[in-house]
């Protein structure tokens, strides 16, 4: 044996040991340090130009909602924005910001594809998504009514963690009632 | 009867697992022991592999072809609406079946190398077949115990959930099984590289017979990665052609070694050396071929197109791939050192320019990884999130590919053992002049200073014009009669047309990639009818929009006359399609593919006052990209036919054909 010979798998040990450690954070469930804690205060510009700003304060209204962190070049975003139009369809509430965009490109996905937004915020330079703890798009949070974020799910929104894990919180914290 | 027919692929699926395990072991031992009859079983069981898969395949195409909607994967994914061809490709189209489909086409590949491989020594092909029954042996297993593509749903939904409408294309129902034939064509290269090193030998006649399994791959893997790109291209709707997705790194690093591999074969082939290298290679591009379906359905990098997430498949898929990587390179440092090195030679030679090529290739693929990879690493140790995006790749893979594309024209013309360095750059003055001129040209031609543009255009110049260079060298244009050099062209060995036709792909979706990256202009407008938008030259009129029906889908289509010089150049049909299920619009763009570019239009809304909202774009030389792709797998499927006519040629003269050195 010639220890040339070893050097492939000792790089291939030391990879899968990476991998391993990687794949038992299992990305999806990191919980987030910001869950239980009060959204972050933000003030961002509207998407459309009619609307008043999307901050903090409209996440205390006392009602529980969705907010969506998107942007018009994400592939995922596409997958789920139908699962996001039948949210809407439903009566539940969902906020958007739109992450590191440009406002013509969001605004020609919108019309493309439907606009389910009560409320469309944008984040050009992803300084305010930062705050939020996203490192990339999509991401789903629920915010209860007194600006608490209370569940974060990361990449696209498939219909089972809605039915399974999203609409069932969101009624728990609107009282029973949508 | 027929009600079963899950259940009959379900059952078909655990025989094929069992046939599987007797072939992985069976054989093996028989060629450890020599024992003739076991050897004689590797045969017969590759078949029933094939022939089980196969009805277990058949079984899930029949539920997607008749909506069986207690089927659940069908139920997920398919929708009775969708027109056939859909209901077809949803059999890939999803986790479980695409896992089906892999295992399918390993099977097939075995069952080839069993019906082309009499030429083989039976106990190695044997071996052969069974590394490969034991991958299969993985995958079925994998199928049965977390992903059955037969799961049946109690009570059946009246309808299934349909497939996303950004799949039901043409170009993505083919992407997946021709990808597939890439990825899973590297297993056999992989398995005859675990069967030399278990007989501890490797020899020219071994590298002849890897050579066109590798090619079969590339060309596979070549054609499906185009087309993904192709798709991205014009489904999207937004005109860009690559990404540095995870996904498609995916596959795009098991391109880069088997790349590399296909070269370092031929110097194994032709000069006996570099063989526990190219043993490596084998393994690697294999081992990336696998991290391909890792990546991408194990959700452990969350990219934009991880769609399937699920950690538990996940830690089956890091076990296997511990076992078939960690075994195959224990494998290799136990026994590479039995491989006797070959052949030696200068370091200007055809073999030093092929290990130059090799070098940069596996950088390359270094790179890609490392790129691909490191925000798992910098999770894993730091807990730290971050996403490695195009600027990366465009700063270090760009300039490692530059060194690379300026050797593509020298090496072909380098003599082997010991090449005549200033004669071959004598020969490449006239590539330099007119590389010189033409860049000259562009940035006349182009204002401002887009030095990348002019640097893709010196290579892609340079490459094309060394490539013909080299042709016209070898049939000696000019310098005899036409018509001597015409018969010289035709009489070339076929391989050598193949490279040729292959390098000269490379160059033109060089000038195809620059064209697209660096020269397209766009506008989004708002547009009347009869309106005018002027565009690089070209007038694009606006003729109005209208309503349209298709199978599961209404749309809005727009109509554009574009003009150059008051002359009608084509009219553009953009759509803008709503889909019904799953309930999504998605933008049909309008492509006229011109010699020298793409004119690309786009239709969005009205805005409710007569005006619509449209994209126009004026894409340079965008299609060469895949035309160039289109080269090189061609120049690939001739060199594998070329192959296969010389191996019968050379079976008559009894001993390899002396006029194969000419060649390449």
């Amino acid at each position: 044996m010639k220890p040339v010979h070893l050097l492939p798998l000792g790089l291939f040990v030391l990879i899968a040991a990476a991998l391993a450690v990687g794949l038992t954070l299992k990305p999806r469930d990191i919980p987030s340090a910001l869950i239980g804690k009060p959204v972050p205060a933000f003030a961002l510009a509207p998407l459309h130009e009619s609307e008043s700003p999307f901050t903090d304060e409209d996440l205390k209204d006392g009602k529980a909602r969705i907010v969506n962190v998107w942007a018009s070049w994400c592939v995922p975003c596409v997958a789920e924005h139908p699962i996001l139009t039948d949210l809407t369809a439903a009566g539940v509430s969902v906020y958007g910001i739109n992450y590191k965009d440009k406002p013509e490109d969001a605004r020609l996905f919108l019309r493309r594809l439907g606009d389910p937004f009560a409320k469309i915020g944008v984040d050009p330079d992803g300084r305010t998504s930062i705050e939020w703890g996203v490192y990339g798009v999509p991401e789903t949070f629920v915010v209860s009514g007194d600006g608490v974020i209370v569940y974060k799910t990361i990449s696209a929104l498939t219909r089972e963690t809605v039915n399974s894990e999203i609409l069932p919180l969101l009624k728990e914290l609107n009282g029973g009632a949508e | 009867m027929l009600g079963s027919v899950p259940e009959i692929g379900h059952y078909a699926l655990t025989l094929a697992l069992g046939m599987a395990i007797l072939a992985a072991s069976l054989p093996m031992i028989g060629a450890a022991r020599g024992d003739r009859r076991l050897i004689a079983l590797s045969g017969p069981l590759t078949f029933g592999q094939l022939f089980f898969i196969g009805i277990a395949f058949a079984s899930l195409t029949y539920s997607f072809v008749v909506s069986d909607f207690s089927v659940l994967t069908v139920a997920m994914n398919s929708h009775s609406a969708k027109p056939m061809l859909y209901k077809i490709s949803g059999v890939w189209g999803n986790h479980e079946g695409s896992l089906l489909l892999w295992a399918f086409i390993l099977a097939l590949f075995a069952s080839a190398v069993a019906l082309f491989g009499s030429g083989l020594p039976a106990a190695f092909r044997a071996r052969v077949l069974s590394v490969q029954a034991a991958i299969g042996v993985g995958f079925l297993l994998f199928m049965l115990l977390t992903s059955n593509p037969f799961d049946r749903l109690d009570p059946p939904p009246l309808d299934g959930n349909g497939l996303n409408p950004l799949l039901q294309d043409p170009g993505l129902a083919f992407h997946p099984p021709i990808l597939y034939l890439g990825y899973v064509g590297f297993s056999i290269a992989f398995s005859f590289a675990i069967a030399a090193l278990i007989e501890g030998k490797v020899t020219p006649a071994w590298a002849r017979w890897v050579r066109p399994w590798t090619l079969t791959a590339w060309s596979f893997l070549t054609a499906g990665i185009a087309l993904g790109s192709w798709w991205a291209y014009y489904e999207l709707g937004w005109g860009g052609w690559w990404f540095w997705d995870p996904v498609e790194n995916a596959s795009f690093m098991p391109w880069l070694a088997g790349t590399a591999l296909l070269h370092s074969v031929l110097v194994v082939e032709k000069r006996g050396a570099m063989k526990s290298w190219t043993i490596l290679l084998a393994i690697m591009a294999f081992s990336l071929s696998l991290l391909g379906t890792f990546l991408v359905r194990s959700g452990v990098l969350t990219s934009v197109h991880a769609f399937a997430v699920d950690p538990a498949r996940g830690v089956f898929i890091l076990g296997f791939l511990a076992l078939v990587i960690g075994g195959s390179l224990t494998l290799f440092a136990m026994r590479a050192h039995k491989l006797q090195p070959g052949g030696f030679f200068q370091p200007i030679s055809r073999e030093g320019a092929l290990v130059f090529n090799n070098l940069i290739l596996v950088t390359a693929v270094a790179t890609v990884f490392f790129g691909t990879l490191y925000p798992l690493f910098l999770d894993a140790l730091t807990g730290e999130k971050i996403s490695v995006g195009a600027p990366y790749f465009k700063a270090t893979f760009v300039p490692l590919m530059m060194p690379l594309i300026l050797a593509m024209a020298i090496g072909p013309m380098m003599a082997w053992k010991r090449a005549d360095l200033a004669g071959v750059l004598g020969r490449l003055k006239l590539a330099a002049g007119l590389t010189f001129i033409v860049v000259i040209i562009a940035a006349w031609q182009v204002t401002g200073g887009m030095t990348m543009a002019l640097v893709g255009v010196a290579l892609g110049t340079w490459l094309a014009a060394g490539v013909i260079g080299d042709l016209a060298g070898r049939i000696k244009l000019f310098r005899v009669p036409l018509g001597t050099s015409l018969r010289r062209a035709v009489g070339l060995p076929r391989n050598q047309w193949g490279v040729t036709l292959a390098h000269l792909g490379m160059a033109v979706a060089i000038l195809g990639m620059t064209g697209a990256e660096s020269w397209t202009t766009e506008r989004l407008v708002v547009v009347r009818e009869g309106e005018v938008v002027e565009l690089a030259g070209y007038e694009f009129r606006f003729d109005g929009a209208e309503p349209v029906a298709g199978p599961n889908y209404t749309a809005l289509r727009g109509h554009f006359s574009v003009f150059r010089d008051g002359e009608l150049v084509t009219r553009l049909a953009p759509e803008d399609r709503t889909y019904a299920n799953p309930r999504m619009q998605t933008t049909e763009a309008a492509i006229h593919s011109l010699f020298l570019g793409d004119l690309y239009a786009v239709i969005g809304d009205p805005d409710g006052s007569g005006g619509w909202s449209a994209r126009l774009y004026i894409k340079p030389l965008v299609s060469w990209m895949w035309a160039g792709a289109g080269l090189m797998v061609f120049g690939g499927m001739l060199s594998i036919s070329a192959r296969r006519v010389r191996r019968k040629h050379s079976v008559r003269a009894g001993q390899p054909s002396p006029s194969a050195q000419a060649a390449e």
